[in-house]
């Protein structure tokens, strides 16, 4: 337990149960109101394999994971031999009795006889629970949250588990503990990665259609828009390809259902052509793209920031277009908000960039302050229109005014070709003019919007490092750490990166002695 | 009372003699027949000649990207049932751009109407063969004839077992009227695959090549019978029967979602007091 965090690492095959373990531990924790960021990594496979789940767990908040660790759950023997050279000195390893490793730091647990060799992750968190110093009862609880509903017979057969592998661990030396400080009146927190932040952002801007094909490690987008939007009004369907669920969602946000789809570097590529076709109809449409290693299929389940450019330029022809990049859970609902606001307000593709290491990392977060917020408003009847209506009828700010097909008498005529202002389409030079200048038009005001990059630390530092998305924590904790060291040293995160407005961040990077962007990429931008 | 009228007149980008004149009135007719007002309805098409038949119907319209109007029909339709949903395009850009959208529209069942203007050639990029061009079919593109075999649509939805399939053509008007009007009010996936000529491109199945072929299905014709429907759908030769060929009640696609229950996505409020009930579910 250096710098005030405690880690730990689960390591087995795909199928052991690890991301239970993960997932149990992280609720403990984050009932307990520790900071907490869980990250996971796993390979592209539903059984075998190697997978880790890495959790760190402080008293002072922390917003990155650590590489070296100070508790290894070994499910199975390769976890020791892959990861031992990351465990601190006072380190332990948590195993199967029957593994043969011969190491001084292995608690040999014996599983078979506290869990019938059917329960083994469970009673797994039963001993770090009580080495952590935990209150069992505290553990049951969550217990009972992850299966008493599902199935009453697991539960108790798991129950049997927790409890005999807690009191088990409760005979270990003294030596063993490693019991967390206590935490004076916690504030309740919930336990929620980026994906389930970004579905409840939406939900709360009031996403009423998503449609989606597929693709880690976005799926469990939309998959949690069907889970918790079940109460909310709204439909996810899956769609034949990325193609298709691109122009449902323009469908039907163009009927007037405010919509999201969610996919990764591949899947977006097939969703292109439609950007497009969203700035030129100009339909509210809301697009994440959490990132994952290409090319082509790169690295399926693993982490990279290397898709900027491409959803930057992603679209034929001149329109405008604003990309959040959030850095934190609590920006995964906050921009994905934005987002949905933006769409509506200049009637366009806005995007979300993320990255898998974002999406399915799990920090214990205040709840979101829903009293203060409002849904988007999809436009209702305007009584003030001029007649006939004219939906891209042109004004000073580019926004026409968005009527909803069969919500009036008023016909609403959208269209993919240079068109006139009431929709029809028209190859006339002086109107395809008009309407490019009032598509860019709309450029300022989202630029006038646009959320400056975060400056922190140092006044004329040393080092500046500019970061973008999700290595925003890390960024910050490295930065603070050579400050400790006695560096100037400044941090320049930009949670939107996309339009740029140069004056909020010039001077800072004329101030700073040495500039260095960190992102995970191979190239310098 | 709603008329013609109410629908428009519009100069077109079509050849003189096109069958897209002839549709675009039967399309019309329907409309008015079905007593449904320009507002009620949307138009939503690709790209080609015949997406472009929405901009001289006076109705709300989506005319999209090529191939992919039947995704944003069914987005459209699920934001707001109400709304009496056409597609129409043409054989390029259904059957092949669109062609995976095709199947999954069938599959799916959404309560809208697809209208195929089906010439069996890409007129506006002016003469290659399409996935319904035939065999002798020589193009610049194809010239030694066209090396696919031809794509029928007709028997590929009855043996998917679509809710409405029919097959109609330009040069029978009112025929064709009615089985439009019989698309619309079809509670599911209606496909009406309707013939017409390319006076420009397809010098090979002209009027006169349809008219002699095409002959309506007899009256006692049952198109609830799937066996008889599969073969009527796969006849082409000497004779190609017109008319509503096969029929089912399948559930639609948005009678399923209970979330269209309380009316169409568009009107329902967002209920932040539930949402809030939701959030705890992730302490």
């Amino acid at each position: 337990m250096r710098d005030g965090s405690f880690n730990i690492l689960i390591g087995g095959e795909a199928g052991q149960g690890l991301a239970t373990i993960g997932d149990f531990l992280s609720k403990a924790f984050g009932r307990c109101v520790y900071s907490l960021v869980t990250t996971s990594a796993y390979e592209s496979r539903v059984r075998g394999g190697h997978s880790t789940v890495a959790l760190r767990v402080s008293v002072e908040e922390v917003a990155s994971p650590n590489e070296s660790f100070d508790l290894l759950v070994a499910l199975n023997p390769e976890s020791v031999k892959l990861h031992r050279q990351d465990l601190s000195a006072q380190g332990l390893i948590i195993l199967d009795e029957a593994f043969e490793v011969d190491d001084e730091a292995c608690i040999r647990v014996p599983f078979k006889e506290l869990a019938k060799g059917k329960f083994s992750n469970i009673a797994a968190v039963g001993v770090v629970g009580f080495l952590l110093g935990l209150e069992e009862q505290a553990l049951l609880r969550v217990l009972e949250d992850f299966f008493s509903r599902k199935n009453p017979q697991l539960a108790r057969e798991n129950q049997e588990a927790l409890t005999k592998a807690f009191r088990w661990a409760s005979e270990l030396p003294p030596s063993f503990h490693r019991t967390l400080p206590p935490i004076s009146d916690p504030p309740s927190r919930l336990i929620i990665n980026g994906n389930q932040a970004i579905a409840l952002g939406a939900l709360s801007a009031g996403v009423k259609f998503s449609s989606f094909y597929p693709m880690s490690p976005a799926t469990s987008i939309p998959l949690e828009l069907i889970d918790k939007g079940k109460q909310m009004g709204l439909i996810v369907e899956q769609a034949e390809d990325e193609i298709a669920a691109v122009n449902m969602a323009i469908g039907a946000s163009f009927a007037g259902a405010p919509s999201m789809v969610a996919t990764s570097g591949g899947g977006f590529a097939l969703m292109v052509e439609a950007v497009s076709l969203a700035a030129a109809s100009e339909t509210p449409l809301v697009i994440v793209v959490a990132q994952r290693p290409g090319p082509a299929t790169g690295l399926p389940t693993r982490t990279e920031q290397a898709d900027l450019e491409f959803v930057l330029h992603a679209g034929h022809g001149e329109f405008p277009r604003a990309i959040f990049a959030p850095g934190t859970i609590e920006e995964c609902f906050h921009l994905t908000r934005k987002a949905f606001e933006l769409a509506e307000r200049y009637q366009g593709p806005m995007f979300l960039l993320t990255d898998q290491f974002l999406a399915d990392s799990y920090r214990a977060v205040k709840p979101f302050d829903l009293k203060s917020i409002s849904p988007v408003q999809a436009p209702s009847e305007v009584s003030a229109l001029s007649t006939p209506y004219r939906r891209y009828a042109v004004t000073d700010s580019g926004v026409s005014p968005r009527l909803l097909p069969g919500r009036s008498e008023h016909l609403v005529v959208a269209d993919s070709h240079e068109h006139t202002e009431n929709g029809h389409i028209t190859e006339d030079p002086s109107v395809r003019k008009l309407m490019v200048e009032k598509r860019l038009r709309k450029l300022k005001a989202i630029r006038a919007d646009a959320i400056p990059p975060q400056t922190d630390g140092d006044v004329n530092p040393e080092l500046l490092l500019v970061s973008w998305g999700s290595s925003k924590g890390a960024v910050s904790e490295a930065a603070a750490r050579m400050r400790s060291k006695g560096r100037a040293v400044a941090t320049l995160h930009f949670s939107q990166v996309w339009p740029l407005v140069e004056e909020q961040f010039t001077e800072a990077l004329k101030e700073a002695g040495e500039v260095v962007c960190v992102e995970a990429n191979a190239r310098q931008v | 009372m709603v008329t013609v009228d109410d629908y428009g007149t519009y100069q077109t980008a079509w050849c003189p003699g096109c069958g897209n004149f002839p549709i675009l009135k039967a399309v019309k007719q329907a409309l008015v027949a079905s007593a449904l007002m320009p507002h009620q309805v949307l138009l939503v098409s690709g790209i080609g000649q015949a997406a472009k038949a929405p901009h001289y119907i006076n109705a709300n319209i989506f005319n999209g990207l090529h191939g992919r109007a039947l995704p944003v029909a069914t987005g459209s339709k699920l934001a707001n049932p109400e709304l009496t949903v056409v597609v129409e395009s043409g054989d390029g850009c259904i059957y092949a751009e669109g062609g995976n959208h095709l199947l999954a529209a069938i599959r799916r069942n959404v309560d809208l109407t697809l209208l195929v203007h089906n010439n069996q050639v890409y007129g506006l990029t002016k003469g290659q063969a399409s996935p319904t061009s035939e065999g002798d079919f020589v193009t610049k593109a194809q010239p030694r004839g066209v090396t696919s075999y031809p794509f029928n649509a007709v028997a590929v939805a009855v043996a998917m077992q679509a809710g409405f399939v029919a097959r109609g053509f330009s040069g029978m008007i009112d025929h064709l009227q009615t089985l439009i009007q019989q698309a619309i009010a079809h509670h599911g996936f209606s496909l009406v695959d309707i013939l017409q000529p390319c006076v420009s491109f397809n010098k090979m199945n002209t009027f006169a090549w349809y008219k002699q072929r095409c002959q309506d299905l007899p009256s006692d014709y049952d198109p609830t019978d799937f066996e008889a429907a599969m073969k009527v759908a796969r006849e082409w030769e000497e004779r190609i029967p017109v008319g509503l060929i096969y029929r089912n009640e399948r559930t639609a696609f948005e009678d399923r979602f209970p979330a269209l229950d309380r009316g169409p996505l568009v009107g329902q409020e967002v209920d932040l007091e539930k949402l809030k009930e939701t959030m705890e579910e992730y302490r």
